[in-house]
């Protein structure tokens, strides 16, 4: 009996979380910069808190971002070094499928994660506890774009040697706008401001990503493949 | 132009890489039953032929065919007759062989844990199935691939350098392996630098 694209979907979400979870070191490396990063700022601002308060925002986001692409490299990098791509390209689901699930699963692993830690480091930040709604959610949607940006990047870079210097170059730039609409929203909910048009911004860019990427990302690795 | 009605065609096909003419116009058919030698010194295209006749790379000149119709135009029945083992295993060394199986084989049909066994026994390997990947050898690794190629229930078989890593017993079994599939009515069509020793008519093709 042949297996269906949403049955295909979930069997490589479980085979990548299984993956992941079994190499512990992988899983936390992201998530160990996220944190360091973060909490170097407040002691190297000398407890000047509205100053920290003030920076805090894109302190936040820039890590975020920064960390989301220490684990993109890897995404396509170990199939394509052992052969699971060729073999996942062949399995008879479309590519856009494998790619959805992957990425999926990559931000359940590195956005999810610091979605959960973020409130630890908003406190060392200074980021009063009425802005952590506002902040997680705008994290949320913001790492799943990442993820998805990444995506495309590792697909096109995932066959060449010096690969993760040029996804940065390809998916930095494109995270502008993240970094812009992310570090606002929650920016405006430390000010008590409505922060609603931002997180529009920001819905309205992973919505973009979410559908169109998976193609994109799709064609970009079979470009790959050959 | 040729085309097989129920079994596989490679037609003229060129393969250019900058300015070295690797595949040179090659052609071939492989009906049910047919087991096909391919073979060649280093560096006349023998993987890039595999790859090709996989799908997962385009002929610039050439076409290949299953069951008469263009791969690219029924890539997803072609798909679910193939199987493809390449120079790579493609095991996850953190997965069990047989967390390895089931993943890859149920990502083409509904497999169960006994059938995954049974296909790990044939290949020789059934002590191997709550191992990680990554503590097996590279012969036990070859094994763990080639019952993945047998769980997929493929007709077409696509084998590069099967034999690699292999001992002599190892040899003897994918043989045997390969004569039972083509007396099933399969196709293989398997790259190997020595000769196959397969009690069955090989269709040879030599690349230059």
């Amino acid at each position: 009996m042949s297996v269906g694209a949403w049955e295909a979907f979930w069997l490589i979400v479980r085979r990548e979380l299984r993956i992941s979870f079994r190499r512990p070191a992988e899983l936390l490396q992201p998530l160990m910069f996220f944190l360091i990063v973060t909490t170097l700022f407040p002691l190297g601002l000398n407890l000047q808190l509205a100053l920290l308060r003030d920076m805090a925002p894109g302190v936040l986001w820039v890590a975020a971002l920064l960390s989301s692409l220490l684990s993109l490299d890897a995404l396509f990098k170990s199939d394509a070094d052992d052969g699971t791509l060729e073999q996942l390209a062949l399995c008879g689901q479309p590519l856009s499928v494998i790619v959805t699930a992957k990425t999926f699963a990559h931000w359940l692993v590195t956005g999810v994660a610091l979605v959960l830690v973020a409130p630890l480091v908003a406190m060392a930040l200074n980021i009063p506890g009425f802005a952590f709604a506002t902040m997680m959610l705008s994290l949320g949607m913001g790492t799943l774009t990442l993820s998805w940006l990444g995506a495309i990047g590792a697909g096109l870079t995932v066959g060449l040697r010096r690969g993760n210097v040029l996804l940065s170059l390809i998916v930095l730039p494109l995270a502008i706008p993240l970094l812009i609409f992310g570090a606002a929203a929650t920016d405006r909910a430390i000010a008590q401001i409505d922060a609603t048009g931002a997180l529009y911004f920001l819905a309205a860019l992973c919505v973009l990503t979410c559908t169109l990427a998976p193609f994109a990302a799709g064609a970009a690795l079979r470009i790959t493949l050959e | 132009m040729d085309t097989v009605l129920n079994g596989l065609g490679v037609d003229k096909v060129h393969i250019w890489r900058g300015e070295q003419h690797v595949l040179k116009g090659v052609s071939m058919q492989a009906a049910p039953g047919d087991l096909v030698h391919v073979s060649g010194p280093n560096g006349t295209g023998k993987t890039t032929l595999m790859r090709v006749i996989t799908g997962l790379l385009h002929p610039e000149q050439g076409r290949v065919t299953w069951c008469a119709k263009a791969i690219d135009r029924s890539r997803t029945e072609y798909q679910s007759a193939l199987a493809y083992l390449s120079h790579e295993p493609a095991l996850k060394a953190d997965l069990t062989a047989l967390e390895n199986l089931n993943f890859s084989v149920g990502l083409k049909r509904s497999v169960s844990a006994e059938e995954l066994n049974d296909c790990l026994s044939r290949a020789g390997v059934a002590q191997c199935a709550n191992l990680p990947a990554r503590v097996l050898s590279a012969g036990q690794r070859r094994r763990v691939a080639m019952a993945r190629v047998m769980a997929m229930r493929a007709s077409l078989w696509l084998l590069d350098e099967p034999f690699t890593n292999l001992d002599a017993r190892g040899v003897e079994l994918v043989s045997a392996l390969l004569l039972a599939h083509v007396r099933d009515s399969g196709i293989a069509v398997v790259v190997a630098h020595h000769d196959l020793q397969v009690a069955w008519p090989l269709r040879r093709l030599e690349l230059t």
